[in-house]
C-alpha cells in the first residue's frame, strides 16, 4: 500500500484558501443548510445593526455591542473555516487526480476496423477504442481483446503496473490510467463526466456531499435544541421585565448564541468530510458518506479465506515417515522429488527440507536426473535418478502407483493421512521404488497476526465469518486456527448471498469484500461492499466502496474509520451541550446583578463584571470552535475495547471535560478581558 | 432531619418496590393477553364489552388508527364531561342543588380530567354534584389513567417487535387496563380506606353541634371510592378542595402512607412490566434506578430545606427546631410531607398534603423541577414510562454515538425519523411552560391572580404551567386559577401537554415497530447498567435544567438566596 502523503492539518496553502472560503460561505443561501450557524448569522446581523445604532446614538454601549457583534461574526466565520479546511484537504487530492484527466485523445474503432482520432469527452457508452502502449485509457471500460500492463497509479497511488486482459476477473480498466506495454481494445462503459475518476474527484471534493442519515438525525437534534433555546431566550425578556430588569437585545442574543450548540453545529460538516478524507488517505473510496457510517455499524464481516485469512498457497508443516523409515530418508526423498517443482508449494517443501533437516540441494542436470512433471491425469510428480524412482503426489494416485488400492495402505500410513485430513491439511504421499516412505503435511497457512485482529474485532462486537470453497473439515480446522467465529464451507456465490440475507433478516449489518463478477450480487446485498480495484467492473459497480490497494484485510480498518466518524460526532455533541452549564453560570448572574444582587452567589467563577462575563462567554464560545478543528479533522481515536469501555472513556473526556473546560476557559478569558479593559 | 424520618421514607419506598415487582409481572401478563388468576372471572366481562362496542379484539391497529381511536375516545370524554357539568342542575344526584358549572371552568375541568391532570380550579364540595363527581370525574380518573397505560404499552410493544405494522389495539389495551388493573385494586384500596375512617356515602353533609353549641355543616360524600382511584390512577383531584390535607381524605399518617404507596404503585410497576415485556428485566431496572435516584434526592432536598426552615421566621422568635411548618399538617410531619410532595409531583398525581406555596424556596423548587421534567420520576400511569422512554431515546442518541455506532435502544436504531418525533414531543414543553408564563407576567389579568409579588409570584405562575403541561395537577396555591385567562391557558397547556406530546410518541412507536430488531453485541451501547443510569441522569439534569435555568434562577433560586440574606417576598 502506498498511503497518500498526509497533508499537515494546517497546510498554509489550504489555510489561506479556507480563510477566503470562510467569508464566501457567509452567503445565507449556503448557510441555511446548517440551522445552528444560520441562526447565529441572523442574530449577528441584528447585533451589528444595534451596534451601529449605539454608535450613532453615542449611548456608551457601542464598545460592548461592537465587541459582541464582532465575536458573533467570528463564531460564524470559524464554523465556515472549519468546513473550508476540511474541504480544502480533499480538494488538494482532487486537483492531483484531475491533472490526469485533461484533454485525453482516443482512437475510436468504427465499423470494426477503421480507427478515428476523437476527443475522449466525445466518447459514448458502447464505443470501442484501441489503446496502445504509452496512451491513457480515455474512459472506464471493459477489455474486449488483448492484454496489456497498465499503470493505475493515478487512482491507486501504486506505481507497480497491473495486467488487464479480456475475459475473467481482470477485464475492467479505468479512465485516466496508462497502458505501459502491448495494446487492448476497450468497450467504453461510462459516459464522459461519470467515470470512476470523475466520481472520485467529486467525492473527494465533497461536491456531491449530501447529509448522511446519522448527520441528518443529529441536525434534527441540534435544530430542536436551537428552537428550545430560542424560546428560552425570547421568554426570558418578559420574565426579566416582571422581575424588574430590562434586558437588552444584545445580551439576550449573547445568551442565545452561547446556549445553542454552535460548537458541534459549526464542526458537523467538517467531521463528515474529514471522515471521507481519512478513508481516501487509506486508499479506499466510498461512494457515499452513508457507506462510511454503515461501516461503523457493521456486525458481521464476511471474509474470503484465501488471501485474507491465509496466504493463499499451502505450505508443508511436517514430514511423517511410515513403516519404520527414518525421518531424514523421507526428507531427502521429498527434497529430491520436489527440486524440479517450481510451484510455491514445491519451493516451500524444498525450503523446509533444507532448513529443518540440514539437507543440501543438488543440481538435477548434473546427475542426469529425469524429471517427471505433474499432470492432471497422474496427479503426481517426481524424479528418476540412479535407478531411484521418487514420486510425490495425491495419496490415492501414489498408492495405485505402488500397487496398492486407493484408500488402502499400511495402518500407520492410513492413520497419518486421516490425521492430516482431519486437521484441514492436505496429505501428499511419497514413495520410492514402489515403497511408501511417508506423508507430507501441507497446510493452508494462516497469516501470522490475523488471530489477534479477529480478537480485536470480537472485542468491538463484530463477528467474523470465513468464506471458503474448502470442504467443511478443512474449513473448520482453518477457522479454529484463525479464530473466526463462523465459516461458510464449499461456498458458492449464491451461498454468500443467502448468508448475507439471513444475517440481515436477523437485523445485522454485513460487510464483505469481493472482486469477481460472481461476487457482485453479494456485494450489492451487503451493507458495506468493498470491491477490489483489481476486480471486474461489475464488482466495482455493485459495491459501495472500492479499495484501491485491493487488500481485503482492510475491511477491518474501514470499520474502525466508520466508528471513529460516529464517535467524533457524538463526543463533540456531548461536549457542546455540557459547555452550556458554565455559560449559564457566567451569564445569568451577570444579567440580573442589578435587580437581584443575591444572584451574585451563582457567579462561582468570580468574573470581573457583568459585561466582561458575557463577553468572555461569547469569546469562549467562538474560540472553542477553532480549538476543536484539529480534533474534528483527525477524529476521536478509536480503540477496539468494546462499547462500555469506550463510552466510559469518552464520557469522562468529553462529558465531564465539557462541563469543566469552559469554567476554566471563561475565567481565563475574563482575566484577559478585564486586564485589557475591554469591558 | 431524623433517622426515623429517613427510615419512614425508605420503608415506604421499599414497600412500593416489593409490591411493584409481582404487580409489574401481572401488568405485563395482562397487557400481553396472557392468562392471570382474574381471567376466569373477568374474561367474560371483557368479551361482553367488546361485543357491545363491536370491537374485534384480535385485530390490531397501526399507529395511526391507534392514535385516532385514542383521540376519538378522549374527545368523546371531553364533550360528555363538559355537558355533564353544564347540565348538572337538571340532572339527578345533586343534593346540594348546585347550578351548572360556568363554561370556562367546565372546559378547564373537562380537559383536566381527560388528560389525567386533575388540576382543580374549583372546590369540589362547593361546585360539583355527586353525579358529576361519580359519573364524570371518577370515570375519567379510571379511563384517563387507562389511556396512559395503553399508550405506554403500545410504545413498549413497538420496541419488542420487528418489522411490524401494528402496535396493538387501543380498545383492548384500555379495557384491560381498567378491568384487570385499576378496578380490582381500587375496590380493595377503597375498602381499606373506608376501614381507616374515610367517608363513603351519598349524603351531602352531616350537621354537628360543636362544644360551644354552634351548629356546623360538614360536607361528606362518596370520598373513599374517589380517593382510591385518585392515587392509583395518579390523578390527584381531591374530593375536597384541601385535597389529602383534608381529614376526610386522609385522616392519619397511616392513610397518608397508604396514599403514597398507592400513587407510586402503578408507575413503578409499569417500569417493571416494561423490563418484562422487553425481555430483559435489567432494562427496566436501569430506568427505575434512575427514577429512584431523582426521587430520593428530591426528597432529601425538600426534607433538608424544610427542616432547616426559614431563618427569617426563626429570627422573629418562632421555634425553629421543627423547621418550616407553615402550610403543613402537623399529623404528618416533615419526612412524610417531603416524601408526599416529591412523590406526587414525580408522578403526575398532584394530590397534596401540604401547601406547596408555603414550602421554602428550595423545597418548592423540587416539586417544580419534577414537573418541568414532565413527571417522569417515576411518572403518571403510563405517561411516566413513555415519558422516560422518550428521554432514553434522546440520551441514547446523544451518548450512543460515542461508542462509534448508529445509536440503538433495545435493538432499534435511532435515526432521523425517531429523532424528529422524539424532539417534537420534547419541544412541546418550553413554549407551553415558558411561553404561557412569559405572556402571563406581561398581562394585567395574569398578574391580578397573584397574591405574592417578586420571585415568589413568578414561581406561582411557573408552577401552574409546569403542573398543567406535565398533567400533574398539583397547585402551588396562591394563584387564583379560576379566571377566564387561566382557565383557558391552563386548559390549553393540559390539552397540548398531553396530546401534542403523545401523538409524536405514538408515531415514534409506529416507526420503531416497523424497524428490524438488531441483536445486541459487545459493540452495542449498554442500556442496562450503571453507565446508562448515569447518562440518563446527566441528560435529565443538564438538558432540562438548561431549559429552565433562567426562569428558575429568577424564581425559587433568587428567593432562596434572598431568604438567606434576610429578604422575603
Amino acid at each position: 500500500m502506498a498511503p497518500r502523503s498526509a497533508t499537515s492539518l494546517f497546510d498554509p496553502a489550504i489555510t489561506r484558501r479556507a480563510i477566503i472560503e470562510a467569508f464566501r460561505k457567509l452567503n445565507p443561501k449556503t448557510l441555511a443548510k446548517n440551522p445552528v450557524i444560520f441562526v447565529t448569522e441572523v442574530v449577528s446581523l441584528g447585533v451589528t445593526l444595534l451596534f451601529l445604532r449605539d454608535l450613532v446614538a453615542q449611548n456608551g454601549q457601542a464598545l460592548f455591542s461592537g465587541q459582541i457583534a464582532a465575536w458573533l461574526w467570528f463564531t460564524v466565520l470559524f464554523a465556515n473555516f472549519a468546513e473550508a479546511v476540511a474541504e480544502g484537504r480533499g480538494r488538494a487530492q482532487a486537483d492531483a487526480m484531475r491533472k490526469t484527466r485533461s484533454d485525453t485523445r482516443a482512437k475510436r474503432i468504427v465499423d470494426g476496423k477503421r480507427v478515428e482520432d476523437v476527443n475522449a469527452l466525445d466518447l459514448k457508452v458502447g464505443d470501442v477504442v484501441l489503446v496502445e502502449a504509452g496512451q491513457l485509457i480515455p474512459s472506464d471500460g471493459e477489455v474486449l481483446e488483448g492484454i496489456a500492463s497498465v499503470n493505475e497509479s493515478a487512482i491507486t497511488g501504486e506505481s507497480a503496473p497491473v495486467i488487464r486482459e479480456s475475459g475473467g476477473d481482470r477485464s475492467a480498466v479505468t479512465g485516466g490510467t496508462m497502458v505501459l506495454s502491448d495494446w487492448i481494445k476497450v468497450r467504453i462503459s461510462a459516459a464522459a463526466g461519470s467515470t470512476f475518476l470523475d466520481r472520485m474527484i467529486a467525492l473527494v471534493e465533497g461536491a456531491e456531499r449530501q447529509k448522511t442519515p446519522n448527520e441528518l438525525a443529529l441536525s434534527i437534534l441540534l435544530s430542536g435544541l436551537t428552537i428550545i433555546f430560542l424560546i428560552v431566550c425570547v421568554s426570558l425578556w418578559p420574565i426579566a421585565l416582571y422581575s424588574g430588569a430590562t434586558l437588552s437585545v444584545t445580551v439576550l442574543v449573547a445568551l442565545l448564541v452561547c446556549l445553542i450548540p454552535t460548537t458541534i453545529g459549526g464542526l458537523l460538516s467538517a467531521i463528515g468530510i474529514a471522515g471521507m478524507d481519512r478513508l481516501i488517505r487509506f486508499n479506499v473510496v466510498a461512494t457515499s458518506g452513508r457507506a462510511v457510517e454503515a461501516a461503523g455499524d457493521v456486525d458481521t464481516l464476511l471474509l474470503d479465506k484465501t488471501g485474507t485469512i491465509t496466504f493463499g498457497n499451502r505450505m508443508p508443516s511436517e514430514f511423517v515417515p511410515v513403516g519404520g523409515v527414518p525421518e531424514k530418508t523421507l526428507a531427502e526423498a521429498v527434497l529430491l522429488s520436489s527440486l524440479a517443482d517450481e510451484t510455491p508449494e514445491g519451493r516451500s517443501i524444498v525450503a523446509l527440507a533444507k532448513s529443518r533437516y540440514g539437507l543440501q540441494e543438488i543440481d538435477l542436470v548434473q546427475v542426469n536426473a529425469v524429471v517427471v512433471p505433474f499432470t492432471a491425469q497422474t496427479r503426481m510428480s517426481g524424479v528418476d535418478l540412479d535407478g531411484r524412482s521418487l514420486r510425490k503426489g495425491a495419496v490415492d494416485s501414489v498408492l495405485e502407483s505402488v500397487g496398492l488400492t486407493a484408500g488402502g495402505g499400511p495402518a500407520d500410513f492410513r492413520q497419518a493421512v486421516e490425521r492430516i485430513a482431519r486437521t484441514g491439511g492436505t496429505p501428499l504421499a511419497v514413495a520410492e521404488n514402489k515403497q511408501l516412505l511417508g506423508v507430507v503435511h501441507l497446510k493452508d497457512t494462516v497469516k501470522p497476526d490475523i488471530k489477534e485482529r479477529f480478537a480485536a474485532l470480537r472485542a468491538m462486537g463484530i463477528k467474523t465469518v470465513m468464506v471458503t470453497g474448502d470442504n467443511p473439515i478443512t474449513a473448520a480446522a482453518i477457522a479454529s486456527e484463525a479464530g473466526v467465529d463462523d465459516f461458510l464451507a464449499q461456498a458458492k456465490p449464491e451461498d454468500k448471498l443467502a448468508y448475507i440475507r439471513k444475517e440481515q433478516q436477523g437485523g445485522r449489518l454485513i460487510a464483505m469484500c469481493g472482486d469477481g463478477t460472481n461476487d457482485a450480487p453479494a456485494l450489492a446485498q451487503a451493507d458495506v461492499g468493498v470491491a477490489m480495484q483489481t476486480g471486474t467492473q461489475a464488482a466495482r459497480e455493485a459495491g459501495n466502496m472500492v479499495d484501491l490497494d485491493s487488500d481485503p484485510t482492510k475491511l477491518i480498518e474501514i470499520v474502525g474509520i466508520g466508528k471513529q466518524l460516529l464517535m467524533t460526532r457524538g463526543s463533540l455533541t456531548t461536549f457542546s451541550i455540557a459547555n452550556d452549564v458554565a455559560k449559564y453560570f457566567a451569564i445569568i448572574p451577570a444579567l440580573f446583578l442589578a435587580t437581584y444582587p443575591e444572584l451574585g452567589a451563582l457567579n462561582v467563577m468570580g468574573l470581573h463584571s457583568p459585561r466582561s462575563a458575557i463577553l468572555s462567554a461569547v469569546i469562549f464560545n467562538a474560540l472553542i470552535i477553532i480549538a476543536l478543528i484539529p480534533l474534528a479533522l483527525r477524529g476521536v481515536p478509536y480503540r477496539p475495547v468494546g462499547a462500555a469501555a469506550l463510552l466510559r472513556r469518552n464520557l469522562l473526556l468529553y462529558g465531564l471535560g465539557g462541563i469543566a473546560v469552559p469554567f476554566i476557559g471563561i475565567k481565563i478569558i475574563d482575566l484577559a478581558v478585564s486586564h485589557l479593559h475591554l469591558a | 432531619m431524623t433517622v426515623v424520618g429517613w427510615l419512614l421514607v425508605l420503608v415506604i419506598l421499599a414497600a412500593v418496590v416489593a409490591a411493584a415487582v409481582p404487580f409489574g409481572a401481572f401488568i405485563a401478563r395482562v397487557m400481553t393477553g396472557q392468562r392471570t388468576f382474574l381471567t376466569p372471572v373477568l374474561a367474560p366481562v371483557e368479551r361482553g364489552f367488546y361485543a357491545l362496542a363491536g370491537v374485534e379484539p384480535s385485530k390490531e391497529q397501526g399507529w395511526r388508527s391507534y392514535t385516532l381511536a385514542m383521540l376519538a375516545f378522549s374527545g368523546a370524554g371531553l364533550f360528555s364531561l363538559y355537558a355533564l357539568q353544564r347540565l348538572q342542575a337538571y340532572l339527578p344526584l345533586n343534593p346540594q342543588g348546585f347550578d351548572g358549572v360556568p363554561p370556562d371552568l367546565a372546559f378547564n375541568t373537562s380537559v383536566s380530567f381527560i388528560t389525567n391532570t386533575n388540576w382543580q380550579n374549583y372546590g369540589g364540595e362547593t361546585t360539583m354534584s355527586h353525579l358529576v363527581q361519580m359519573a364524570g370525574l371518577t370515570v375519567h380518573n379510571f379511563v384517563s389513567a387507562a389511556t396512559g397505560i395503553a399508550m405506554a404499552v403500545a410504545l413498549v410493544r413497538a420496541f419488542t417487535r420487528s418489522e411490524a405494522k401494528t402496535i396493538g389495539n387501543f380498545w383492548v389495551d384500555m379495557t384491560r387496563a381498567v378491568l384487570y388493573l385499576l378496578l380490582p385494586l381500587s375496590i380493595v384500596i377503597a375498602l381499606v380506606m373506608v376501614a381507616s375512617g374515610i367517608p363513603q356515602t351519598l349524603l351531602a353533609s352531616v350537621e354537628a353541634t360543636t362544644l360551644e353549641g354552634a351548629k356546623q355543616v360538614i360536607s361528606i360524600g362518596p370520598v373513599a371510592s374517589q380517593e382510591a382511584i385518585k392515587e392509583l390512577g395518579t390523578n390527584g383531584g381531591g374530593f375536597f378542595n384541601a385535597n389529602s390535607a383534608h381529614p376526610f381524605e386522609s385522616p392519619s399518617a397511616w392513610t397518608t402512607m397508604l396514599q403514597i404507596w398507592t400513587l407510586l404503585l402503578i408507575p413503578v410497576a409499569s417500569v417493571i412490566a416494561f423490563g418484562r415485556m422487553a425481555g430483559n428485566w435489567k432494562e427496566g431496572r436501569s430506568l427505575l434506578v434512575t427514577m429512584g435516584i431523582v426521587l430520593v434526592v428530591g426528597v432529601g432536598v425538600v426534607y433538608a430545606a424544610e427542616t432547616y426552615g426559614n431563618p427569617l421566621l426563626t429570627a422573629l422568635g418562632v421555634d425553629g427546631v421543627a423547621g418550616n411548618l407553615e402550610g403543613k399538617e402537623l399529623r404528618f410531619g416533615q419526612a412524610l410531607t417531603a416524601l408526599f410532595s416529591v412523590a406526587t409531583t414525580g408522578t403526575s398525581t398532584g394530590a397534596v398534603v401540604a401547601m406547596h406555596d408555603s414550602l421554602t424556596p428550595l423545597g418548592g423548587l423540587v416539586p417544580m423541577f419534577n414537573m418541568l421534567l414532565g413527571c417522569i420520576t417515576p411518572g403518571g400511569d403510563g405517561s411516566g414510562l413513555y415519558g422516560i422512554l422518550v428521554v432514553a431515546v434522546i440520551t441514547v442518541f446523544v451518548a450512543g454515538l460515542m461508542v462509534g455506532r448508529t445509536p440503538e435502544y433495545l435493538g432499534k436504531k435511532i435515526e432521523s425519523r425517531e429523532m424528529k418525533l422524539a424532539m417534537l414531543a420534547i419541544l412541546i414543553y418550553p413554549p407551553l411552560v415558558l411561553g404561557f408564563t412569559a405572556v402571563s407576567v406581561l398581562l394585567k389579568t395574569g398578574l391580578d391572580s397573584l397574591n405574592n409579588a417578586g420571585p415568589h409570584g413568578l414561581s406561582e405562575i411557573l408552577y401552574a404551567f409546569a403542573s398543567t403541561t406535565a398533567n400533574n395537577g398539583s397547585a402551588f396555591g396562591g394563584l387564583t386559577g379560576n379566571t377566564l385567562w387561566y382557565n383557558t391557558t391552563l386548559g390549553l397547556a393540559m390539552f397540548l401537554g398531553r396530546f401534542a406530546y403523545i401523538v409524536p410518541v405514538l408515531a415514534l412507536a409506529g416507526s420503531l415497530a416497523a424497524k428490524k430488531k438488531a441483536p445486541a453485541s459487545v459493540g452495542t451501547f449498554p442500556t442496562d447498567g450503571p453507565l446508562f443510569i448515569g447518562l440518563l441522569l446527566g441528560v435529565i439534569v443538564i438538558l432540562y435544567l438548561l431549559q429552565y435555568f433562567p426562569a428558575l434562577a429568577l424564581g425559587p433560586v433568587v428567593e432562596h438566596f434572598a431568604m438567606l440574606s434576610g429578604k422575603a417576598y
